[in-house]
């Protein structure tokens, strides 16, 4: 902002930025959901506690040399034979279930955000560039879309795990698999991005901005990225935040079915995976707790989309 | 109606070709065929032998033609795991899935619809709410968690239901069927809810939606004053004007039903196709993975166009707009 317009805002006592926020109706009908409340502090808990996990765990699960196999299978810590170090109880491997819950929610955090921000970059940019070019560039974008939209997205995940799996055998080690998974998951969700933007840009491109910055000769892809995108992106932000559940969910069941991380690095689909076994023998709690933190993250994420939907939503309004 | 139905085709010759292509491409060039083939102790020349009966020194379109030939005939070549024609061992899993992804479309269509309905009419009662915040939780959990809830509540807790396998089979020549003895149609119960209850909530939130709408239109509130009873309103008029989407979304859903079956079957044992799917990329049994996905691929590519056909039939509108384009 140059000193003339900051002059003028002095002048015209414009109310600031962040009033301008509180005074919109997105926050308006957020504070008036009780339900959107709630999802939105269990959304920031469990991501604040992800992201502490080193900081508020008891004890670092990824070090084997603080594991002991005397400790395993430990049930919480308020049933008989329970311990206090352990305030959830312990795997089959000596691992507190509290802290592997919290670096388990780490990597399925990271892993469904990195796999959302992948399919948002390449499904907006193939919508931008379908809507805006026509023609031919256009028609194969989309067929490649129906086709895409064929398959369940946990299916293309598969198959592609199933085929780094032939190419890089052995060597698929951790960190490999993170960016497998990233890669995986969010090739499956970019259709919606891009039918949703193409259809925006189809809209945007014959408005008078865009011809005028075609007429002043500016770039297509600098039109695109810099006047384009920034007026198609409100439906973007709604598909973004329910696709981050949907991307979490995928995670886990990859994880899960055994194609996701490895036990030694669970996520918490792996940690399911691994209470599963367990069930029958009564310890319940190896499964039961990470699915409980990781139903409760989805559905917090869900309900923050449903209320973005409707907050953005001008025909509801 | 007669170019419409061609064009419909024609669009899903595309798709499966493309879809051969990528099961094509996955099985020449993710590994090497004959290397999976064969042991350790096989020569240079019995290898080399084996890659001229393959063809695989073949022009790659000789090749890739060869291969949409064969798997139009069902011929997906041999398993690498158990050295067994693949169709054989699809064929052999084919009706637990089929069973399993019919009862619980079923199940959702039972459920779903009427709860849908009863939330529609009622929407302020303590009934619908809880409807719907189940719903919620039926729409946003992942499917293996739901099994694992209801194996902990069930056959753990209560120590009721069996929590895996297709309990006693019954052969009817080609087809196994677990739905004519008891322990059968038991062994069915958790899995079909696992795996219904998705498009159980999907279903009622659809038709709640859609009666809602169409309870504002004139023609309903013209139906009201013309005295017909409540009844004949709810159900003659706007719940059969709803059913048209629901009939596409559940013709739609049948097709991931197959391919979610997967994740169900894993959770209770079941002994289908998406656990021989599951296994097969365990183990990078490409043969079985690329039928795979030619098999889901086409069932989905069918039911789009049966869909699609169905709803020129239902909706006028449509049969006009083709004939126009």
């Amino acid at each position: 902002m140059s000193a003339e317009a900051k002059d003028l805002d002095v002048l015209m006592r414009r109310p600031s930025r962040f009033a301008a926020i509180m005074d919109s109706d997105v926050v308006y009908s957020f504070l008036h959901s009780r339900i959107t409340i709630v999802a939105a502090i269990v959304t920031l808990v469990i991501v604040l506690a992800a992201i502490l996990a080193p900081w508020i765990a008891t004890q670092d699960p990824y070090d084997l040399r603080v594991l002991s196999l005397l400790d395993s299978h430990n049930p919480p810590a308020w049933l008989t034979g329970g311990d206090w170090r352990f305030p959830l109880g312990t795997d089959d491997q000596g691992r507190d279930v509290y802290s592997t819950i919290l670096y388990g929610s780490r990597q399925s955090i990271a892993i469904g955000v990195m796999a959302t921000l992948f399919a948002g970059m390449l499904g907006i940019s193939l919508g931008l560039i379908a809507g805006y070019a026509g023609g031919t560039t256009d028609a194969i974008i989309m067929r490649a879309a129906d086709i895409q939209s064929t398959f369940p997205p946990i299916l293309v995940a598969m198959l592609i795990d199933g085929t780094t799996r032939a190419l890089f055998g052995e060597q698929r080690n951790e960190n490999v698999v993170i960016w497998v998974m990233v890669l995986s998951i969010g090739l499956g969700f970019w259709v919606q991005y891009a039918r949703t933007v193409r259809g925006s840009t189809l809209v945007e491109k014959n408005k008078d901005y865009v011809l005028a910055a075609r007429l002043i000769g500016i770039a297509p892809v600098k039109i695109l990225f810099r006047h384009v995108l920034p007026n198609v992106v409100g439906p973007v932000l709604v598909i973004a935040t329910i696709n981050l559940a949907l991307a979490i969910i995928t995670e886990a069941t990859l994880s899960f079915l055994g194609l996701g991380l490895p036990s030694t690095q669970p996520s918490l689909g792996t940690l399911i995976q691994i209470g599963q076994k367990y069930l029958f023998a009564g310890e319940w709690w190896i499964a039961i707790f990470p699915g409980t933190a990781l139903a409760a993250l989805v559905v917090a994420v869900n309900l923050l989309g449903d209320w973005l939907r409707d907050a953005l939503n001008p025909k509801l309004r | 109606m007669l170019a419409f139905i061609i064009r419909r085709l024609l669009q899903a010759i595309v798709v499966m070709l493309t879809v051969a292509l990528i099961a094509f491409t996955l099985f020449r060039f993710v590994g090497d065929p004959v290397n999976m083939m064969v042991g350790i102790e096989t020569t240079a020349e019995e290898r080399a032998q084996l890659r001229q009966d393959l063809g695989l020194n073949d022009a790659i379109v000789v090749q890739f033609a060869r291969f949409v030939g064969n798997s139009a005939r069902l011929n997906f070549g041999n398993s690498y795991q158990f050295k067994t024609p693949v169709i054989d061992l699809i064929a052999d899993r084919f009706p637990a899935t089929m069973e399993l992804a019919f009862a619980s479309a079923l199940l959702s269509l039972l459920v779903g619809i009427p709860m849908g309905v009863y939330t529609a009419l009622h929407r302020r009662s303590w009934l619908s709410n809880i409807f719907l915040a189940a719903s919620l939780i039926g729409i946003s959990l992942p499917t293996f968690l739901i099994g694992i809830l209801l194996i902990f509540l069930f056959p753990v807790t209560l120590g009721i239901l069996p929590s895996f396998g297709r309990g006693e089979v019954v052969r009817i020549g080609l087809w196994t069927t677990g739905l004519l003895t008891a322990s059968g149609l038991k062994a069915l119960v958790l899995p079909a809810i696992t795996l219904g209850l998705f498009q159980m909530t999907l279903i009622m939130r659809l038709v709640r939606g859609e009666m809602m709408e169409v309870l504002r239109t004139d023609y309903i509130k013209f139906a009201r004053a013309r005295g017909l009873t409540d009844r004949a309103v709810n159900f003659g008029h706007a719940l059969k004007n709803t059913l048209v989407p629901v009939m596409t979304i559940t013709g739609l859903q049948l097709g991931s039903i197959i391919a979610f079956a997967l994740i169900t079957e894993s959770v209770f044992q079941w002994p289908g196709m998406g656990l021989l799917f599951l296994k097969a990329v365990q183990n990078v049994d490409i043969p079985i993975m690329s039928a795979y996905l030619l098999l889901v691929a086409f069932i989905f590519v069918t039911i789009n166009l049966i869909v699609d056909m169905l709803y020129a039939v239902v909706d006028p509108r449509i049969r006009i707009d083709a004939r126009a384009a």
